[in-house]
């Protein structure tokens, strides 16, 4: 402070910002940004646009003839016969693990919110901690918690009529499969963020409701639901933006059972564009579907800014 | 009314009558709730306790001594040195690598992110509203979608297969700057940064003795984000690395997986005495430390990860 001090002078009332004084504050907020907007270039911005051209990219002797391809590779992609299975796969996965992701989170959320107790918060720090395991860890656990001769589920997995590890490992019970494992790792993050927003909901609002009669479903389901439906819109987003990028899940779910045949190596459209890159070496065609996963990112990322209040900045607002 | 006349557990039990009926349960309505929390707990719960324990049983006990059940503490030494058997310990080297690159993308991150935080959230200059708007867009936009593309850019550069092909993308923490920025914005008053200005502080001194001691509290949330997201990633080193003594722990554990006999002990490609409750220690090594961090810090990671989304 006491060098600020001895060179301190007076300002002028009013004093107005000289354009030399302009530029050296626009260099320094540019100095500022200039190794994250190196990364951004880098590693947000520059791979989708990479992406975009290898997609009209042709390799002929494993050089690249920069869009030699034409729309080729689109159409390769289009064609492709594990292409269609693909996207089967994951919107069978999208509709079966988005509802029942945004369901059971809120129910979880609405019963916990509907009376203080004892044991309220102990449980809430009980659904978050699986968090915790996540990745390849939650996904072998599961092939555990699937194995009736080993899971503490057997009971359940017995009485639905899965007697070995064999009978719960085929393709179409895959979706159901990852949508707990995800369900496990991520509902209690968004319980959290459900309750916090229930929190927020006024105490005045509910005491009146009850006085005139309203239970405590009643309450749940026409005063707390609506007043938090821009949470369901934004998890319903983000959940889906998520899913779609599938990947590990299915990959690791191949150990299953011996030889790799629960999904396969291209059950979803991530995997299959792994596996055009570095199996068939395509990048052209293993470009075009990761750009259709950018998309549906993209796309749900305008309608978070633009369409919801979450995130909103300066730059982003309507107004 | 005496309450002194009334038993504990009377005096309790009208208590808890009392509070159901303030949150307008029903008696029905109030054990319905109980027991599908329940079964939830169960749920959650169970898998953990399970995973807790498998380290302890040998493969008999894990199958006939009751999923929920205590084998020896011996065991989990053996667990251990078999892991350490494997390909010459290289679980010391994922280990090592997952803590390596983890700490570097962090301390990157937070290096990088601050300062924009703090430009964006106090300065106005062209090209500010475009900055922040991408960083919003890469913030939504799941980092797994660009793995591929990332592949194809950086094996042009020739990173791939090194350990800055892990780290430099993970360092890239949009998300982080959106925070740096909210808080700078709310928790700095501009007046002090324009009458440190008239007193002749230049941008820098501004940064370095105003903006960057407020940010301790901002600095904690970035680091514990960022080293949750990058501690158990899985698709990017498993997509960038292909010598497995380059692995982090994540892409580790799915070699093991798919590699020794623990999961199919017929079909393994290389021989092994792994059985599964050792990858259920290399599971536990991964996953105590965060929980440890989530049990604690729950709130805190929970404000924080929605840190200024709400407006109202």
């Amino acid at each position: 402070m006491e060098d600020t001090a001895r060179v301190a002078r007076v300002a002028k009332p009013g004093e107005i910002l000289r354009p030399k004084k302009k530029l050296v504050r626009y260099l320094a907020a540019y100095l500022f940004s200039l190794p994250y907007i190196i990364l951004m270039l880098a590693f947000g911005v520059g791979p989708a646009i990479y992406a975009l051209i290898i997609s009209f990219t042709s390799y002929k002797d494993g050089q690249p003839q920069y869009f030699g391809a034409g729309l080729s590779n689109y159409s390769k992609a289009v064609g492709d016969f594990r292409f269609g299975s693909a996207v089967g796969n994951i919107a069978q996965f999208l509709i079966i693990s988005v509802p029942l992701g945004i369901a059971g989170v809120l129910a979880i959320a609405l019963l916990l919110h509907a009376r203080q107790g004892w044991y309220t918060d102990f449980l809430r720090t009980l659904y978050f901690v699986p968090g915790a395991v996540a990745g390849p860890t939650a996904i072998l656990l599961a092939i555990f918690m699937f194995d009736p001769r080993l899971s503490p589920f057997a009971p359940i997995l017995k009485s639905l009529g899965f007697q070995t590890i064999g009978d719960v490992a085929r393709i179409q019970n895959l979706p159901v499969m990852i949508t707990l494992i995800g369900f496990f790792g991520g509902a209690g993050g968004w319980i959290a963020i459900f309750y916090g927003a229930l929190q927020s909901v006024s105490k005045e609002l509910l005491e009146a409701a009850l006085i005139d009669g309203c239970s405590a479903f009643q309450s749940a389901i026409r005063i707390k639901l609506p007043l938090i439906s821009r949470y369901i819109i934004f998890m319903f987003i983000l959940t889906f933006a998520g899913n779609i990028q599938l990947f590990a899940e299915p990959l690791i779910l191949n150990n299953m059972v011996v030889g790799s045949t629960v999904a396969g190596p291209t059950y979803s459209p991530n995997m299959l564009s792994y596996f055009l890159a570095f199996s068939e070496g395509n990048f052209g065609t293993a470009a075009v579907i990761s750009l259709l996963m950018v998309s549906v990112g993209l796309l749900g990322a305008f309608i978070i800014i633009y369409g919801t209040k979450f995130y909103q900045t300066d730059a982003t607002s309507a107004s | 009314m005496n309450i002194t006349q009334k038993s504990g557990l009377g005096y309790w039990w009208k208590g808890q009558q009392g509070q159901r009926r303030r949150s307008g349960l029903s008696l029905g309505g109030a054990i319905v709730r109980f027991i599908v929390l329940l079964l939830f707990a169960l749920f959650f719960g169970l898998p953990l306790l399970w995973l807790l324990l498998a380290p302890t049983k040998n493969e008999d006990q894990l199958y006939n001594l009751g999923s929920i059940s205590f084998g020896s503490w011996g065991r989990i030494g053996e667990a251990w040195n078999h892991l350490l058997g494997y390909n010459n310990a290289a679980i010391i080297s994922w280990i090592t690598n997952s803590i390596f690159y983890t700490l570097c993308s962090l301390v990157l991150s937070v290096i990088v992110v601050v300062p924009v935080g703090y430009v964006v959230a106090t300065m106005r200059f062209p090209g500010r509203g475009l900055l922040l708007t991408l960083t919003l867009i890469t913030m939504i936009v799941p980092s797994s979608a660009l793995v591929l593309p990332l592949f194809l850019e950086l094996s042009l550069v020739g990173l791939v297969d090194t350990p800055w092909a892990v780290i430099l993308p993970a360092a890239f923490f949009p998300f982080g700057v959106y925070l740096a920025f909210i808080y700078y914005a709310t928790s700095l008053p501009t007046d002090l940064l324009s009458a440190a200005r008239v007193d002749g502080c230049n941008e820098w001194q501004l940064f370095r003795q105003i903006a960057l001691p407020l940010a301790l509290p901002l600095l904690g949330l970035l680091a514990f984000l960022s080293f949750n997201a990058n501690w158990n990633n899985f698709f990017l080193p498993f997509v960038m690395l292909n010598q497995d003594s380059l692995y982090n722990l994540p892409v580790g554990l799915a070699t093991l997986a798919a590699n020794t006999p623990a999961l199919h002990p017929a079909f393994a490609q290389v021989s092994s005495p792994m059985i599964k409750g050792d990858l259920a220690l290399v599971g536990l090594i991964m996953s105590v430390p965060v929980a440890i961090v989530f049990i604690f810090s729950q709130r805190f990671i929970v404000s924080g990860s929605l840190a200024g989304s709400v407006k109202e």
